[in-house]
C-alpha cells in the first residue's frame, strides 16, 4: 500500500515538474478558461445585467471546458515525448500509475478554479464568498469526479486517432451528472439565502460519484492500458 | 439457435402484423383518447432500450476482463440494438408529449436519462467507428462506464420536476390495456432477441472474413 501511494507521488511530482519547468498546460488552459468566461459575458450579460442564475452554470461549463483541454494536454505530451511505454514499463502497479496522473491533472484544476472563482463573481456578480466552504467542497468533489472519468479516457485514448474529437465525444455524456449536480449545488449556494441542505444532497451525489467511479476506473486501468 | 431462428423470425412477423388490430381494439384512454395509444410502441421499445444496455455493458465487462472475443461481438450487436431502439422511444415520446402535454420536450428525470443513455451509445458506436486500431477496448470501457452512469443521472435529474407517467402504470393499467400492452412487450423483446442474434452472426462472420484476408496476405 505505501509502494502504491510512493509511485503515484511520484509520478504526480514528474508531471507537475515538467510542468513547473514549462508551465505550458496551465499557462493555456487557464487563458482558455477566461475566454470561455468572456464569451459567456458578451453573451449573457445585457445592459449591465447578468442573466438570473447565470454564474453558477458558467463557472461549470469553463471548468468542464478547461478541463478537457488540461487533460487532453497532459496525455499529449507523454505520446509527443514517447515516454507512455517508458511509463507503462515501470515495475510498479499500473493503478497507481492512473492515481498519480489523476492528481497532477487535480492539482491542474484547482490552479484553473482559484482564477475562475473570482473572475465569475466578478463578472456576474455573484456573492461566491457567502458560503466558501460549502463551494470548496462542491468544487473539489465534482473536479475529482470530472478528472477521474477523463484521465482514464485521455489515457485510454493516447493511441487512437482523431483523440482529440474523441476525448469531449466520451467524457461529456458520462460526466453529465457531475455537471447537473455542481450547478444545481452551486446555484442553492448564490440563492438569497443560500439553501445549504440542498447543497449538502448535490455535494454527498457529488462524493457518491467520485467513490464508484474511481473505483471502477482503478478496476479497469489495468486492462485498458494493457495492449 | 440456426434451425430455430427462422421459424421465430415467422412468429414474431405473426405478433408484430396482430399488434395492430389489438391495440386498435383496445379502450380509449379517458383523458388522452387516440394518442394514448402510441403507449403500446413507446414503453416497449423503452424497455427493450434499457434491456439491450444492459446486454451492452455486461457484455462489455466480460469483453474486457476475461478478453473473450466473442463477449465483444454480442456487445456490439446489443450497442447498435439499443441506439435503434431508442431512437424509437426518442421519436414516439415527443409526438405523443406535444398532444398529452402540449410540449415537445420536458427536461423530466425519464427524459433526460433516456437522452443521456442513448448519446452515451451513440459515442460508443462513435468510437468503435472512428476510433481506429483497438477501439473495441476503448468502446467497451465506454460502455462499462455509461450502465454505471445510469443511477447518477436518473438520482440526479429526479430532482427536477417529474411530470412523466412512473412506470407503476403498467402494473395498474385498465384490463383491457393490460393484455395488448403485454402482446407489444412481449413483441419487442422478441424482436430484439432475433435482432440480436442475426447481428452477432453479422459480426462473428466479418471477422472470419478478416482472418481469411489476413491468412491470404501471409
Amino acid at each position: 500500500m505505501r509502494q502504491f501511494f510512493r509511485v503515484a507521488w511520484i509520478v504526480m511530482r514528474k508531471d507537475l515538474t515538467v510542468e513547473v519547468r514549462s508551465r505550458e498546460i496551465l499557462y493555456t488552459t487557464v487563458f482558455f478558461a477566461v475566454s470561455c468566461v468572456l464569451v459567456f459575458a458578451f453573451a449573457l450579460v445585457r445592459e449591465g445585467r447578468p442573466m438570473d442564475d447565470a454564474a453558477a452554470g458558467i463557472l461549470w461549463i469553463a471548468i468542464a471546458f478547461a478541463g478537457t483541454l488540461g487533460l487532453g494536454r497532459t496525455f499529449e505530451r507523454e505520446r509527443h515525448t514517447e515516454t507512455l511505454r517508458a511509463l507503462m514499463l515501470a515495475p510498479s502497479d499500473r493503478p497507481a500509475i492512473y492515481v498519480g496522473k489523476l492528481l497532477g491533472v487535480l492539482a491542474l484544476l484547482a490552479i484553473v478554479e482559484a482564477v475562475l472563482v473570482p473572475l465569475v463573481a466578478l463578472l456576474f456578480d455573484a456573492p461566491f464568498a457567502r458560503s466558501p466552504l460549502w463551494l470548496v467542497a462542491l468544487l473539489a468533489a465534482g473536479t475529482t469526479g470530472f478528472a477521474s472519468v477523463g484521465t482514464l479516457f485521455a489515457a485510454m485514448l493516447v493511441r487512437a486517432r482523431s483523440r482529440d474529437v474523441l476525448l469531449p465525444v466520451l467524457l461529456y455524456p458520462i460526466t453529465i451528472p457531475v455537471i447537473i449536480a455542481g450547478v444545481r449545488g452551486t446555484a442553492a449556494l448564490l440563492q438569497t439565502t443560500p439553501d445549504e441542505p440542498m447543497a449538502r444532497f448535490w455535494a454527498a451525489l457529488l462524493v457518491f460519484f467520485d467513490v464508484v467511479f474511481v473505483t471502477l476506473s482503478l478496476w479497469t486501468f489495468e486492462p485498458l492500458m494493457t495492449e | 439457435m440456426k434451425r430455430t431462428f427462422a421459424p421465430l423470425m415467422l412468429v414474431a412477423m405473426v405478433l408484430f402484423a396482430a399488434a395492430p388490430l389489438m391495440v386498435a381494439n383496445a379502450p380509449y384512454e379517458a383523458s388522452m383518447g387516440l394518442v394514448q395509444k402510441i403507449f403500446y410502441y413507446h414503453v416497449p421499445s423503452a424497455m427493450v432500450m434499457f434491456l439491450s444496455a444492459f446486454v451492452c455493458g455486461i457484455a462489455s465487462a466480460v469483453f474486457l476482463f476475461k478478453r473473450s472475443a466473442a463477449a465483444d461481438r454480442w456487445a456490439v450487436a446489443a450497442g447498435e440494438l439499443t441506439v435503434a431502439f431508442g431512437l424509437i422511444v426518442l421519436v414516439t415520446g415527443p409526438l405523443w408529449a406535444r398532444k398529452a402535454w402540449g410540449v415537445w420536450w420536458q427536461w423530466d428525470a425519464r427524459l433526460t436519462m433516456s437522452l443521456l443513455l442513448w448519446m452515451i451509445f451513440v459515442a460508443y458506436l462513435i468510437v468503435r467507428r472512428y476510433g481506429g486500431a483497438g477501439s473495441e477496448k476503448l468502446a467497451a470501457a465506454m460502455a462499462l462506464f455509461g450502465m454505471a452512469n445510469v443511477p447518477f443521472v436518473y438520482v440526479s435529474v429526479n430532482y427536477w420536476r417529474t411530470i412523466h407517467p412512473k412506470t407503476s402504470v403498467v402494473s395498474t393499467l385498465a384490463p383491457g390495456m393490460r393484455g395488448p400492452f403485454w402482446f407489444c412487450a412481449l413483441s419487442f423483446v422478441l424482436l430484439y432477441g432475433l435482432l440480436l442474434v442475426a447481428r452477432r452472426r453479422l459480426e462473428e462472420q466479418r471477422y472470419q472474413v478478416e482472418q481469411l484476408h489476413l491468412a491470404l496476405d501471409d
